[in-house]
């Protein structure tokens, strides 16, 4: 191939585990290297090539005044930007602070809080740029991200289902945790994980944010059923994925 | 072909062997068996992988195991798996795609391993639902022929059923309790008397053929009447009911009734109700290619009615609301699945209304619009 698109990859507010997703492709990387220059990807290469690159992943939200400012930059540098897992998506778990004052959390945490320069709030990409493309989860799952990059390279829009994770859950052979008791987040959450939790027994905790259609209300009525108080609900809704609209209105529905 | 069933009966020692029995003629013997606090199908070497002992309890939205009083080995109804997992999977490679150096592109079938199936222990309700795919995909003028050939090759135990759980409703449907064709052998589990048998009813040659070698006696016309009366009472007590007569006609006319947007309150979109449905048979189709762009393939899913891109077309998706969407699932299935079909797409096994999260009933829901036949689609 002669003139290989080039693919950047950007690190903002995040534990790095999404961009160990690309890294941990060990079969593919290979591959993957030849179809696409890798051009700036710090995490796995200190070779750094300048812009501007034909696709950027971006992993991480927005909590400083000065990723603000180097976003606006990144996607200047974009043709195509696209977010990768629950923080670039939609705030990650640290978008908690937007619920509470952040100043308590840094007096609280840091020797000397005049060193911090940090903004009230965690917000997804989408909330300070365009973004073309919102991959889903916490972290992603390594196959959807190969899915979208072959996608990219094909010029064809990813298969990626946004519906419930049930329809996955199904499709598994599972036994519903739900039905046998025990509260699941699964009929409200996106899927893309492969409903791992409901193949372990457990209820899904949410990982990959709002389904397409999520009917918050409805399901938290199920949950009450099952026996769980205002406050479960609420932290079943205050994780990875809290300041999505839907999980972040149904979380403020319901009392401590 | 019901006058020349010949009856025998059969200790639980011979259902044994005749699973052996199968297993020695490479069928892959499914049957009930307990897994996830639940009555699954699986795969089953014997005696011993039944729920011997066991039954479950269901509710809309609900389902428990419980201990049975007595040691039957068929003293549960339907639950969380259908016979389609095995003859229509949920996921299925259509076709591969290959380009070689010079860009010429081959299309190649997967390899798929042969595989013999042999269920034990299908319901009545089972049977209808895999007629009903039967008609989807191997009767009409595209069939599926992976479909086909799985379907050719099965072989099925029916078990006419003891009990009806609270979400059945085969009765109204006209599709149980009792297994009036459509299987190799059906069985009949006979409990009084501390005298464990099952009755058997041989449904085809080669049905018979494999009688031949497991341990049998004739069976007398006490234990003929004991198995008639067990599923005459079954029949006599469903847990739910459903009134058809004219349901098609009163669906088609109340599409703007009020409880669509009643149901759509409680309605999670989830999707669980058509992946559970024995006779739901939609799918769709995900095109992968490599990042290489030199293999391709064609993934095709079991799809449902719920999902927004279900109904999406150029532009966007037809059904955008809930009410939508699920009025789309169950006047498919209880009213335009006749004009389809010839048949309503339910045969009341209940199992939407069990996995349902929220515990939504279509009987209950057709009930409602029954009660209150909405004015202004009433003519
Ligand atoms: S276990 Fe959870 S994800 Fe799976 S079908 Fe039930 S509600 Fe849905
Ligand atoms: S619906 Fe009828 S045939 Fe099906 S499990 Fe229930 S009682 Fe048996
Ligand atoms: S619509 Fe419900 S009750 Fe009817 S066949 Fe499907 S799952 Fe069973
Ligand atoms: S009717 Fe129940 S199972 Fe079906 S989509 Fe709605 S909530 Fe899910």
């Amino acid at each position: 191939m002669s003139q290989r698109p080039r693919l950047a990859v950007w690190k903002f507010a995040s534990c790095d585990g999404c961009q160990l997703s690309l890294l941990d492709c060990e079969d593919e990387l290979l591959t993957l290297a030849g179809a696409i220059e890798i051009a700036n990807f710090p995490e796995a290469s200190s070779a750094v090539a300048d812009g501007p690159y034909d696709l950027s992943l971006v992993e991480g939200s927005i909590t400083t005044p000065h990723d603000a400012e180097r976003i606006l930059e990144v996607r200047a540098q974009s043709k195509y930007l696209v977010t990768i897992g629950a923080c670039a998506t939609s705030g990650g778990i640290q978008a908690l602070r937007n619920f509470a004052d952040v100043k308590d959390f840094v007096a609280a945490v840091y020797a000397s809080p005049e060193y911090i320069d940090t903004l009230d709030t965690s917000t997804p990409i989408s909330g300070h740029v365009a973004v073309d493309y919102e991959l889903h989860g916490c972290p992603i799952n390594k196959a959807q991200l190969l899915e979208v990059i072959s996608a990219f390279l094909a010029g064809r829009k990813p298969a990626v289902p946004a519906h419930s994770v049930c329809i996955e859950c199904k499709q598994r052979g599972n036994v519903c945790v739900m039905v046998q008791g025990k509260p699941c987040l699964g009929p409200v959450t996106h899927a893309g994980c492969g409903a791992i939790c409901p193949a372990y027994r457990r209820g899904c905790y949410g990982c990959f944010g709002p389904m397409e259609t999520p009917n918050m209300a409805a399901l938290s009525r199920e949950w009450r059923a099952l026996g769980a108080q205002p406050r479960d609900i609420k932290r079943a809704l205050r994780t990875f994925n809290t300041w999505s609209e839907p999980f972040r209105r149904e979380s403020e529905a319901h009392a401590d | 072909m019901g006058g020349n069933w010949k009856s025998a009966t059969i200790k639980p020692e011979g259902l044994h062997s005749l699973i052996g029995k199968l297993r020695d003629e490479a069928y892959r013997v499914v049957g009930p068996t307990m897994r996830d606090d639940a009555i699954v199908y699986d795969d089953i070497a014997g005696l011993d992988d039944l729920p011997k002992g066991w039954t479950d309890d269901q509710e809309a939205g609900r389902y428990a195991l419980a201990r049975r009083s007595d040691d039957a080995y068929f003293g549960y109804n339907v639950g969380p798996h259908s016979w389609k997992q095995f003859l229509f999977p949920p996921v299925e490679t259509m076709w591969h795609a290959q380009r070689d150096e010079d860009g010429a592109m081959t299309c190649s079938a997967p390899s798929r391993p042969k595989e013999k199936f042999a269920f034990v222990g299908v319901r009545a309700c089972e049977i209808h639902a895999i007629a009903i795919q039967d008609r989807v995909f191997r009767e009409g003028p595209f069939a599926d022929n992976a479909y086909a050939s799985r379907r050719q090759d099965a072989f099925i135990i029916a078990v006419n059923c003891g009990q009806a759980g609270a979400t059945c409703f085969c009765s109204s449907m006209g599709t149980g309790p009792r297994a009036d064709g459509g299987f190799d052998l059906a069985l009949t589990e006979l409990l009084e008397g501390g005298d464990h048998r099952f009755l058997v009813e041989i449904g085809s040659e080669a049905g018979a053929a494999i009688m031949e070698a497991v341990p049998h006696a004739p069976a007398s016309s006490e234990q003929v009447e004991a198995a008639a009366a067990i599923v005459e009472e079954t029949a006599n007590r469903m847990g739910r009911s459903l009134e058809t007569d004219g349901l098609k006609e009163l669906l088609q006319g109340n599409l703007d009734h009020p409880r669509w947007n009643d149901v759509a309150d409680r309605c999670l979109t989830c999707g669980n109700c058509t992946m559970v449905c024995p006779t739901c048979f939609c799918t769709t189709v995900e095109d992968h290619s490599d990042l290489e762009n030199r293999t391709a393939e064609r993934v095709r899913k079991w799809d449902s009615c719920f999902t927004l891109d279900f109904s999406y077309i150029h532009g966007g998706s037809v059904r955008t609301t809930t009410h939508s969407r699920y009025r789309q699932w169950m006047t498919h299935k209880l009213a335009n699945w006749i004009d389809q079909f010839g048949t309503s797409g339910c045969v009341g096994c209940g199992r939407c209304i069990t996995w349902c999260p929220t515990g939504i009933d279509l009987t209950e829901e057709a009930a409602a619009i029954r009660a209150a036949p909405s004015k202004a689609d009433a003519q």
